[in-house]
Protein backbone atom coordinates (compact mmCIF):
# COMPACT_ATOMS: atom_id res chain seq x y z
CA UNK A 1 0.00 0.00 0.00
CA UNK A 2 1.31 3.47 -1.04
CA UNK A 3 0.66 6.60 1.32
CA UNK A 4 -2.56 7.70 -0.29
CA UNK A 5 -4.09 4.21 -0.10
CA UNK A 6 -2.71 3.93 4.27
CA UNK A 7 -4.58 7.28 4.74
CA UNK A 8 -8.07 6.08 3.33
CA UNK A 9 -7.66 2.64 5.09
CA UNK A 10 -6.52 4.95 8.11
CA UNK A 11 -9.73 7.14 7.91
CA UNK A 12 -12.11 4.44 6.79
CA UNK A 13 -11.14 2.43 10.16
CA UNK A 14 -11.28 5.60 12.00
CA UNK A 15 -14.96 5.62 12.57
CA UNK A 16 -14.89 1.70 13.42
CA UNK A 17 -12.63 2.02 16.55
CA UNK A 18 -10.94 5.60 17.40
CA UNK A 19 -13.90 7.39 16.66
CA UNK A 20 -16.60 5.41 17.08
CA UNK A 21 -19.23 7.90 16.47
CA UNK A 22 -21.61 5.83 19.27
CA UNK A 23 -19.42 5.09 22.23
CA UNK A 24 -16.36 7.59 21.90
CA UNK A 25 -17.43 10.53 20.57
CA UNK A 26 -21.50 10.23 22.30
CA UNK A 27 -23.17 11.89 18.88
CA UNK A 28 -26.67 10.88 17.23
CA UNK A 29 -27.43 9.38 20.76
CA UNK A 30 -31.20 10.38 19.87
CA UNK A 31 -32.22 7.51 17.59
CA UNK A 32 -29.40 5.30 19.00
CA UNK A 33 -31.21 4.95 22.35
CA UNK A 34 -34.69 5.15 20.73
CA UNK A 35 -34.79 2.36 18.15
CA UNK A 36 -32.06 0.07 19.97
CA UNK A 37 -35.20 -1.75 21.49
CA UNK A 38 -34.43 -4.71 19.27
CA UNK A 39 -31.60 -6.07 16.68
CA UNK A 40 -33.39 -5.64 13.83
CA UNK A 41 -34.74 -2.33 14.13
CA UNK A 42 -31.25 -1.12 15.23
CA UNK A 43 -29.31 -2.86 12.69
CA UNK A 44 -32.03 -1.24 9.78
CA UNK A 45 -31.28 1.84 11.21
CA UNK A 46 -28.11 1.50 11.27
CA UNK A 47 -27.45 0.91 7.76
CA UNK A 48 -30.03 3.19 6.77
CA UNK A 49 -28.35 6.02 8.25
CA UNK A 50 -25.03 4.76 6.97
CA UNK A 51 -26.89 5.09 3.29
CA UNK A 52 -27.52 8.91 4.00
CA UNK A 53 -24.33 9.74 5.33
CA UNK A 54 -22.48 7.98 2.73
CA UNK A 55 -24.34 9.55 -0.16
CA UNK A 56 -24.29 13.10 1.43
CA UNK A 57 -20.69 13.08 2.01
CA UNK A 58 -20.17 12.15 -0.84
CA UNK A 59 -22.49 15.34 -3.00
CA UNK A 60 -20.87 17.72 -0.44
CA UNK A 61 -17.37 16.66 -0.93
CA UNK A 62 -18.10 16.32 -4.87
CA UNK A 63 -19.51 20.49 -4.18
CA UNK A 64 -17.12 21.48 -1.88
CA UNK A 65 -15.48 24.33 -4.35
CA UNK A 66 -19.07 25.60 -5.41
CA UNK A 67 -21.00 25.88 -2.21
CA UNK A 68 -20.10 29.45 -0.91
CA UNK A 69 -18.63 29.49 3.03
CA UNK A 70 -21.74 31.38 4.53
CA UNK A 71 -24.56 29.29 3.67
CA UNK A 72 -22.66 26.18 4.02
CA UNK A 73 -24.99 24.24 6.90
CA UNK A 74 -27.98 25.15 4.95
CA UNK A 75 -26.62 23.51 1.88
CA UNK A 76 -25.79 20.33 3.60
CA UNK A 77 -29.01 20.45 5.46
CA UNK A 78 -30.82 20.34 2.21
CA UNK A 79 -28.56 17.69 0.76
CA UNK A 80 -28.96 15.37 4.03
CA UNK A 81 -32.75 16.03 3.83
CA UNK A 82 -33.09 14.82 -0.04
CA UNK A 83 -31.31 11.53 0.59
CA UNK A 84 -33.34 11.18 3.86
CA UNK A 85 -36.88 12.08 2.19
CA UNK A 86 -35.51 8.73 -0.40
CA UNK A 87 -34.54 6.67 2.26
CA UNK A 88 -38.11 7.18 4.19
CA UNK A 89 -40.18 6.45 1.01
CA UNK A 90 -37.94 3.55 0.23
CA UNK A 91 -38.05 1.99 3.59
CA UNK A 92 -41.73 2.38 3.35
CA UNK A 93 -41.75 0.37 0.12
CA UNK A 94 -39.98 -1.83 1.15
CA UNK A 95 -41.24 -3.34 4.59
CA UNK A 96 -44.21 -1.08 6.00
CA UNK A 97 -43.67 -3.10 9.56
CA UNK A 98 -40.42 -1.67 9.83
CA UNK A 99 -41.45 1.28 8.54
CA UNK A 100 -44.28 1.79 11.30
CA UNK A 101 -41.37 0.24 13.93
CA UNK A 102 -38.97 3.16 12.93
CA UNK A 103 -41.58 5.68 12.94
CA UNK A 104 -40.09 9.15 12.97
CA UNK A 105 -36.96 8.48 13.22
CA UNK A 106 -36.18 7.75 10.07
CA UNK A 107 -37.12 11.25 8.96
CA UNK A 108 -35.10 12.62 11.72
CA UNK A 109 -32.17 10.63 10.27
CA UNK A 110 -31.81 14.53 8.84
CA UNK A 111 -30.85 15.69 12.24
CA UNK A 112 -28.54 13.57 13.25
CA UNK A 113 -25.23 15.30 14.20
CA UNK A 114 -23.15 12.18 12.94
CA UNK A 115 -23.84 12.99 9.66
CA UNK A 116 -23.58 16.50 9.86
CA UNK A 117 -20.41 16.83 11.49
CA UNK A 118 -18.87 14.86 9.13
CA UNK A 119 -20.00 16.78 6.09
CA UNK A 120 -18.38 19.75 8.13
CA UNK A 121 -14.87 18.36 9.47
CA UNK A 122 -13.99 15.93 6.43
CA UNK A 123 -16.40 15.83 3.48
CA UNK A 124 -16.15 19.77 2.89
CA UNK A 125 -12.10 19.52 2.84
CA UNK A 126 -11.46 16.20 1.35
CA UNK A 127 -11.98 14.38 -2.43
CA UNK A 128 -15.11 12.56 -2.94
CA UNK A 129 -13.09 8.80 -2.58
CA UNK A 130 -11.87 9.57 0.74
CA UNK A 131 -15.08 11.52 1.99
CA UNK A 132 -17.19 8.41 0.99
CA UNK A 133 -14.93 5.84 3.10
CA UNK A 134 -14.38 7.69 5.72
CA UNK A 135 -18.13 8.03 5.70
CA UNK A 136 -19.51 4.69 4.95
CA UNK A 137 -16.11 3.94 8.26
CA UNK A 138 -18.76 6.11 10.18
CA UNK A 139 -21.60 4.38 9.58
CA UNK A 140 -20.39 1.21 10.20
CA UNK A 141 -19.27 2.19 13.60
CA UNK A 142 -22.54 3.56 14.37
CA UNK A 143 -24.26 0.60 13.24
CA UNK A 144 -21.87 -1.11 15.23
CA UNK A 145 -22.83 0.86 18.44
CA UNK A 146 -26.80 0.38 17.49
CA UNK A 147 -26.36 -3.40 17.22
CA UNK A 148 -24.72 -3.47 20.40
CA UNK A 149 -27.16 -1.85 22.15
CA UNK A 150 -30.37 -3.44 20.37
CA UNK A 151 -29.10 -6.75 20.82
CA UNK A 152 -28.48 -6.26 24.62
CA UNK A 153 -31.77 -4.62 24.97
CA UNK A 154 -33.46 -7.38 23.35
CA UNK A 155 -31.66 -10.06 24.76
CA UNK A 156 -32.39 -8.66 28.51
CA UNK A 157 -35.92 -7.55 27.85
CA UNK A 158 -37.52 -9.73 25.71
CA UNK A 159 -35.69 -12.60 25.88
CA UNK A 160 -34.78 -13.35 22.60
CA UNK A 161 -32.58 -12.08 19.60
CA UNK A 162 -33.59 -10.94 15.96
CA UNK A 163 -36.77 -12.69 17.41
CA UNK A 164 -35.40 -16.20 18.25
CA UNK A 165 -35.91 -17.21 21.99
CA UNK A 166 -33.27 -18.02 23.94
CA UNK A 167 -33.94 -19.03 27.23
CA UNK A 168 -35.91 -21.63 28.91
CA UNK A 169 -39.85 -20.87 30.20
CA UNK A 170 -38.20 -20.03 33.38
CA UNK A 171 -36.57 -16.88 32.25
CA UNK A 172 -38.38 -13.44 33.41
CA UNK A 173 -38.19 -10.79 31.18
CA UNK A 174 -36.57 -7.83 32.71
CA UNK A 175 -39.00 -4.97 31.04
CA UNK A 176 -37.16 -2.02 31.99
CA UNK A 177 -34.59 -2.58 29.26
CA UNK A 178 -36.84 -2.29 26.60
CA UNK A 179 -38.68 0.85 27.96
CA UNK A 180 -36.67 4.39 28.07
CA UNK A 181 -34.43 4.09 31.22
CA UNK A 182 -33.18 1.12 29.88
CA UNK A 183 -31.89 2.23 26.80
CA UNK A 184 -29.35 4.88 29.30
CA UNK A 185 -28.82 2.35 31.40
CA UNK A 186 -27.07 0.19 28.83
CA UNK A 187 -25.82 2.75 26.91
CA UNK A 188 -24.19 3.88 29.93
CA UNK A 189 -23.03 0.65 30.78
CA UNK A 190 -21.43 0.56 27.89
CA UNK A 191 -19.50 3.79 27.99
CA UNK A 192 -18.13 2.52 31.59
CA UNK A 193 -16.83 -0.51 29.52
CA UNK A 194 -14.71 0.96 27.12
CA UNK A 195 -13.23 3.34 29.70
CA UNK A 196 -12.33 0.51 31.32
CA UNK A 197 -10.81 -1.61 28.56
CA UNK A 198 -9.01 2.04 27.71
CA UNK A 199 -7.68 2.37 31.19
CA UNK A 200 -6.33 -1.05 30.97
CA UNK A 201 -4.92 -0.42 28.39
CA UNK A 202 -2.84 2.51 29.46
CA UNK A 203 -1.79 1.21 32.69
CA UNK A 204 -0.44 -1.80 31.00
CA UNK A 205 1.40 0.82 28.32
CA UNK A 206 2.85 2.83 30.68
CA UNK A 207 5.40 0.73 32.10
CA UNK A 208 6.91 0.42 28.50
CA UNK A 209 6.78 3.96 27.07
CA UNK A 210 5.02 7.62 27.07
CA UNK A 211 4.12 6.57 23.29
CA UNK A 212 1.66 4.38 23.91
CA UNK A 213 -0.73 7.18 24.94
CA UNK A 214 -1.97 8.00 21.30
CA UNK A 215 -5.81 9.22 21.71
CA UNK B 1 -59.89 14.86 17.50
CA UNK B 2 -60.48 13.07 20.65
CA UNK B 3 -57.46 14.39 22.29
CA UNK B 4 -58.19 17.71 24.17
CA UNK B 5 -55.82 19.95 24.39
CA UNK B 6 -54.98 19.94 28.19
CA UNK B 7 -54.06 16.53 27.57
CA UNK B 8 -51.58 16.67 24.99
CA UNK B 9 -50.17 19.49 26.79
CA UNK B 10 -49.67 17.19 29.97
CA UNK B 11 -48.73 14.33 27.47
CA UNK B 12 -46.07 16.57 26.02
CA UNK B 13 -44.88 17.94 29.18
CA UNK B 14 -44.22 14.62 31.63
CA UNK B 15 -46.25 11.54 30.55
CA UNK B 16 -44.41 11.43 26.85
CA UNK B 17 -41.81 14.08 27.85
CA UNK B 18 -39.55 14.75 24.89
CA UNK B 19 -36.12 13.97 26.34
CA UNK B 20 -36.36 11.44 28.90
CA UNK B 21 -39.47 8.99 27.49
CA UNK B 22 -39.22 9.42 23.65
CA UNK B 23 -35.31 10.57 22.92
CA UNK B 24 -35.41 13.74 21.72
CA UNK B 25 -32.65 16.44 22.21
CA UNK B 26 -30.47 14.31 23.63
CA UNK B 27 -27.35 16.33 22.43
CA UNK B 28 -28.18 19.46 24.35
CA UNK B 29 -29.55 17.28 26.91
CA UNK B 30 -26.48 16.04 27.65
CA UNK B 31 -23.83 19.15 26.34
CA UNK B 32 -25.83 21.85 28.32
CA UNK B 33 -27.23 20.58 31.12
CA UNK B 34 -22.99 21.42 33.03
CA UNK B 35 -24.93 24.46 34.54
CA UNK B 36 -27.91 25.52 35.39
CA UNK B 37 -27.77 28.80 34.64
CA UNK B 38 -27.05 27.75 30.80
CA UNK B 39 -29.58 25.18 30.86
CA UNK B 40 -32.60 27.00 31.63
CA UNK B 41 -32.10 30.52 28.97
CA UNK B 42 -31.20 27.11 26.44
CA UNK B 43 -34.82 25.15 27.49
CA UNK B 44 -36.35 28.59 26.77
CA UNK B 45 -34.80 29.30 23.78
CA UNK B 46 -35.11 25.57 22.39
CA UNK B 47 -39.10 25.93 23.41
CA UNK B 48 -39.10 29.47 21.28
CA UNK B 49 -37.79 27.99 18.10
CA UNK B 50 -40.27 25.05 18.64
CA UNK B 51 -43.21 27.56 19.04
CA UNK B 52 -41.97 29.22 15.63
CA UNK B 53 -41.30 26.24 13.56
CA UNK B 54 -44.59 24.50 14.90
CA UNK B 55 -46.25 27.56 13.92
CA UNK B 56 -44.76 27.61 10.24
CA UNK B 57 -44.90 24.00 9.73
CA UNK B 58 -48.78 24.15 10.40
CA UNK B 59 -48.97 26.53 7.72
CA UNK B 60 -46.59 25.28 5.56
CA UNK B 61 -48.26 21.99 5.63
CA UNK B 62 -51.45 23.46 4.32
CA UNK B 63 -49.60 24.56 1.30
CA UNK B 64 -47.91 21.48 0.60
CA UNK B 65 -50.67 19.60 1.30
CA UNK B 66 -53.16 21.85 -1.02
CA UNK B 67 -50.25 21.89 -3.75
CA UNK B 68 -49.06 17.99 -3.28
CA UNK B 69 -46.06 18.11 -2.67
CA UNK B 70 -45.79 16.20 0.19
CA UNK B 71 -42.00 14.86 -0.69
CA UNK B 72 -40.74 17.71 -0.37
CA UNK B 73 -42.05 18.40 3.38
CA UNK B 74 -38.85 17.02 5.68
CA UNK B 75 -36.58 20.08 3.24
CA UNK B 76 -38.93 22.59 3.87
CA UNK B 77 -39.34 21.77 7.50
CA UNK B 78 -35.35 21.52 8.30
CA UNK B 79 -35.30 25.29 6.40
CA UNK B 80 -37.88 26.90 8.54
CA UNK B 81 -36.07 25.56 11.55
CA UNK B 82 -32.92 26.61 10.52
CA UNK B 83 -33.92 29.91 9.49
CA UNK B 84 -35.79 30.09 13.40
CA UNK B 85 -32.70 28.98 14.90
CA UNK B 86 -30.75 32.12 13.03
CA UNK B 87 -33.60 34.70 14.52
CA UNK B 88 -33.25 33.65 17.98
CA UNK B 89 -29.33 34.09 17.53
CA UNK B 90 -29.52 37.31 15.92
CA UNK B 91 -31.92 38.45 18.97
CA UNK B 92 -29.37 36.55 21.65
CA UNK B 93 -26.32 38.33 20.23
CA UNK B 94 -27.75 41.67 20.50
CA UNK B 95 -29.84 41.93 23.76
CA UNK B 96 -27.52 39.44 25.74
CA UNK B 97 -24.11 38.84 24.84
CA UNK B 98 -22.96 37.05 27.69
CA UNK B 99 -25.93 34.50 27.74
CA UNK B 100 -24.85 34.14 23.53
CA UNK B 101 -21.71 33.39 24.40
CA UNK B 102 -22.11 30.81 27.23
CA UNK B 103 -24.60 28.96 24.79
CA UNK B 104 -21.65 28.87 22.31
CA UNK B 105 -21.92 25.92 19.57
CA UNK B 106 -25.09 24.65 21.10
CA UNK B 107 -27.17 27.38 19.58
CA UNK B 108 -26.70 27.28 16.72
CA UNK B 109 -27.28 23.34 17.46
CA UNK B 110 -30.55 23.67 17.58
CA UNK B 111 -31.28 23.00 14.12
CA UNK B 112 -30.26 19.79 14.38
CA UNK B 113 -32.00 19.28 18.05
CA UNK B 114 -34.22 16.15 16.78
CA UNK B 115 -37.09 17.65 19.37
CA UNK B 116 -37.96 20.48 17.36
CA UNK B 117 -38.19 18.69 14.12
CA UNK B 118 -40.07 16.33 16.18
CA UNK B 119 -42.86 18.42 17.14
CA UNK B 120 -43.37 19.64 13.56
CA UNK B 121 -43.45 16.11 12.38
CA UNK B 122 -45.51 14.68 15.15
CA UNK B 123 -47.62 17.17 14.76
CA UNK B 124 -48.33 16.50 10.99
CA UNK B 125 -48.42 12.81 11.27
CA UNK B 126 -51.08 13.25 14.15
CA UNK B 127 -53.09 15.71 12.18
CA UNK B 128 -53.05 18.00 15.21
CA UNK B 129 -55.03 21.16 15.00
CA UNK B 130 -53.57 24.66 14.85
CA UNK B 131 -54.45 24.79 18.57
CA UNK B 132 -53.18 21.45 19.70
CA UNK B 133 -50.09 21.78 17.47
CA UNK B 134 -49.58 25.10 19.72
CA UNK B 135 -50.32 23.55 22.38
CA UNK B 136 -47.87 20.42 21.78
CA UNK B 137 -45.39 22.67 20.85
CA UNK B 138 -45.31 25.14 24.03
CA UNK B 139 -46.23 21.34 26.01
CA UNK B 140 -42.95 19.43 24.51
CA UNK B 141 -40.69 22.86 24.84
CA UNK B 142 -42.13 22.67 28.46
CA UNK B 143 -40.61 19.60 29.03
CA UNK B 144 -37.43 19.82 27.59
CA UNK B 145 -36.59 22.75 29.95
CA UNK B 146 -37.85 20.75 32.69
CA UNK B 147 -35.46 18.02 31.91
CA UNK B 148 -32.79 19.86 30.94
CA UNK B 149 -33.44 21.86 34.38
CA UNK B 150 -33.67 18.92 36.38
CA UNK B 151 -30.61 17.34 35.08
CA UNK B 152 -28.39 20.30 35.51
CA UNK B 153 -29.59 20.67 39.13
CA UNK B 154 -28.28 17.23 39.85
CA UNK B 155 -25.14 17.72 37.99
CA UNK B 156 -24.65 20.55 39.46
CA UNK B 157 -24.82 18.88 43.37
CA UNK B 158 -22.74 16.10 41.57
CA UNK B 159 -19.49 18.51 41.24
CA UNK B 160 -18.85 17.91 44.97
CA UNK B 161 -19.51 14.35 46.04
CA UNK B 162 -16.99 11.60 45.06
CA UNK B 163 -17.51 10.18 42.05
CA UNK B 164 -14.99 6.95 41.07
CA UNK B 165 -13.22 8.54 38.12
CA UNK B 166 -14.07 5.79 35.50
CA UNK B 167 -17.61 6.94 35.51
CA UNK B 168 -16.84 10.57 35.38
CA UNK B 169 -18.08 12.10 32.06
CA UNK B 170 -21.17 10.62 29.84
CA UNK B 171 -21.43 7.83 31.75
CA UNK B 172 -22.70 8.81 34.60
CA UNK B 173 -24.76 11.31 33.11
CA UNK B 174 -26.50 8.42 31.27
CA UNK B 175 -26.89 6.91 34.17
CA UNK B 176 -28.47 9.87 35.81
CA UNK B 177 -30.67 10.02 32.71
CA UNK B 178 -31.94 6.65 33.64
CA UNK B 179 -33.01 7.19 37.18
CA UNK B 180 -34.69 10.51 35.98
CA UNK B 181 -36.31 8.55 32.94
CA UNK B 182 -37.49 5.70 35.63
CA UNK B 183 -39.13 8.49 37.51
CA UNK B 184 -40.69 10.10 34.94
CA UNK B 185 -42.50 6.45 33.98
CA UNK B 186 -44.50 7.08 37.08
CA UNK B 187 -46.41 10.03 34.86
CA UNK B 188 -47.44 7.26 32.39
CA UNK B 189 -51.28 7.22 31.65
CA UNK B 190 -51.65 10.72 33.29
CA UNK B 191 -52.60 12.19 30.24
CA UNK B 192 -55.52 9.74 29.75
Amino acid sequence: MNTAQCKTWDEFTEGIWRQNPVFVMVLGMCPVLAVSVSAVNALSMGLATMFVLVCSCGLVSLLRRMIPKEVRIAVYIVIIATFVTAVDYAIQAISLALYDALGAFIQLIVVNCIILGRAEAHAAKNPPVPAMFNAAGMGIGFTIGLFALGAVREVLGAGTLFGITLFGAGFQPWVIMVLPPGGFFVLGAWLLFFAWLERRKLRRAAPLSEAGQHV
Amino acid sequence: MSESAFQIFVNALLANNFVLAMFLGLCPFLGVSGKLDTAFPMGVATTFVMLVASLCAYGLNLLLTAFHLEFLRLISYIVIIASSVQLVEMVLKKYSPGLFRALGIYLPLITTNCAVLGVALFQTARDYSFVQSVVFAVGGGGGFTLALVLMASVRERLTLSNVPDLAQGTALSLMLAGILSLSFMGFAGLGG
